[in-house]
């Protein structure tokens, strides 16, 4: 089956600086890939390539012809001097049907926010208006930049269960950069560790066990990660003699 | 009977409040209240060019401004330098360059009007650069309204969308150059920032959308023009700062009502 998207050899310098150095990636259908790396580690910067917004000194990345791709940027923060409803802020250059906006906003749970204003929204608030933003338009793939950093734990948690429901009921792929990993273990299929270069990649638990994984971040993530890990594994095998 | 100069100053005033005060939401939400008073202080260099190559000084002033602009998206996208530092740097070269350019040139030159504008004495040939460079810059912001709203509120959001965010800036940029360039007579290369910024914080506190905004910020722009105008006339005030001073006195009394109904 051919990819959403494949980039072979990606390498990028800014002002000398090497930010990715050889980077290959492919996303599936159906797939659930974490990208995770220390900051400044060309995270964002490869999500920008694989959609088409930074072109990189080398490499190359196919595309399935006509993805429509949903996307959520990093530290979104709406500036409170434009005065803008939350329903017309998912218009902006969309077209959808009535029908649509009330299935996506019931998905999303924004249903009783819709005339708020953008900038009075909570930060969970408005990560579920960005969702829903980006699932408009029926996407086959949602790339999303460490879309609850700026949530309390609560909020991070509901978000990555609404996430993770929407990942399960639709066909969709989603490629994520995330550093609360430990909250992303029970859905994520794939973990990337990026930094700069691909360091390791593969299951979640894999990957933790990986020495340039814990060089980068140390046992206590490993450690927490297996221990995650450990309690999913559990479950799923009840699951199994079910 | 009204005199002609009056009914001139009445058109000339509608038609840049309706401009300043659509444009003016962008300077707004973009925080680009500095740039646009860069762009008027380097419109004198712009003057300065019109008279010495002896073309119009609206001409001369749109051709600056609009290097003014380029120059500094340039200089932006270089990261050379903080925006304010660059954008002071160029403004102020400007300003002088064209102060001493215009105390060389043999003719007198009425820098008063320059800088402070005088509505009362626009020609007819202002008039015609108003309504032309006014209905070409409505009919951008119309066509272009989503996607300049959309990269205003997220530049990353609009990229991934497929929308040239750095053509829509310097699209922004250069409308706001035409606004100047034509709406500097009318109060001034020192006051146009107060024209591009009152009438929209005003309507900011009103409006419940963008649109909404640019449409009440346009409106409040006529009343205060209007207002001006009268001031002027009554009190033989100095027209430029006499429709600054009405657009406050709007600012004030706007704030004050949503302050009460709200409490």
């Amino acid at each position: 089956m051919p990819s959403l998207i494949e980039a072979k050899g990606l390498d990028v310098n800014k002002q000398g600086k090497e930010i990715l150095k050889d980077v290959s990636i492919s996303v599936n259908k159906n797939d659930f890939i974490t990208i995770i790396g220390p900051n400044g580690a060309g995270k964002s910067v490869l999500l920008e390539c694989l959609m088409g917004t930074f072109s990189p000194d080398r490499g190359e990345i196919n595309k399935k012809d006509n993805i429509l791709i949903g996307y959520i940027p990093q530290n979104f923060n709406p500036d409170n001097s434009m005065p803008i409803s939350v329903e017309r802020f998912l218009m902006l250059r969309k077209k959808f049907t009535g029908e649509e906006l009330k299935i996506i906003s019931d998905e999303t749970n924004i249903l009783s926010i819709l005339s708020k204003k953008l900038s009075n929204l909570s930060g969970g608030e408005l990560q579920r208006v960005l969702l829903a933003r980006s699932l408009l338009g029926n996407p086959e793939l949602l790339i999303l930049d460490e879309p609850a950093q700026n949530l309390d734990i609560k909020n991070q948690l509901n978000f990555y269960n609404l996430l993770n429901e929407i990942y399960q009921k639709r066909d969709i792929s989603i490629l994520m950069v995330s550093h609360d990993l430990h909250m992303v273990m029970a859905s994520t299929k794939q973990v990337i560790c990026l930094y700069h270069h691909i360091c390791c990649s593969g299951e979640p638990q894999a990957v933790a066990k990986d020495p340039e994984f814990i060089t980068l971040f140390g046992n206590d993530m490993a450690k927490m990660m297996s221990v995650y890990q450990h309690t999913h594994d559990h479950s799923h095998d009840e699951n199994l003699n079910d | 009977m009204i005199e002609p100069f009056l009914i001139r100053a009445i058109i000339a005033g509608i038609g840049v409040a309706i401009i300043t005060g659509a444009i003016g939401c962008f300077v707004v939400w973009r925080r680009m209240a500095y740039f646009g008073d860069s762009l008027a202080h380097s419109a004198l260099l712009g003057v300065a060019l019109g008279l010495v190559l002896g073309i119009s000084t609206n001409l001369g002033t749109m051709i600056i401004c609009s290097v003014f602009a380029i120059l500094l998206i340039w200089l932006q996208q270089k990261k050379v330098l903080a925006t304010d530092t660059l954008l002071g740097i160029l403004a102020h070269a400007a300003l002088s360059i064209g102060m001493v350019t215009l105390s060389l040139l043999e003719r007198s030159v009425d820098l008063h009007s320059y800088l402070f504008g005088d509505i009362l004495a626009v020609t007819n040939h202002e008039i015609y650069l108003i309504i032309f460079g006014g209905i070409f810059v409505l009919i951008f912001l119309f066509f272009n309204w989503s996607s300049f709203v959309l990269t205003t509120i997220n530049e990353k959001l609009a990229k991934s969308e497929g929308l040239n965010t750095l053509f829509n800036q310097l699209l922004i940029m250069l409308l706001m150059t035409i606004v100047v360039a034509v709406s500097f007579r009318i109060v001034g290369l020192l006051l146009i920032t107060s024209m591009l910024i009152i009438p929209a914080a005003t309507a900011r506190q009103v409006a419940n959308s963008p649109e909404v905004m640019a449409i009440v910020s346009s409106i409040l722009g006529i009343f205060a023009v209007m207002l001006g105008i009268y001031l002027s006339l009554h009190f033989d005030t100095p027209s430029g700062p006499s429709i600054v001073v009405a657009s406050v006195v709007i600012f004030i009394s706007i704030l004050f009502f949503t302050f009460l109904r709200k409490n």
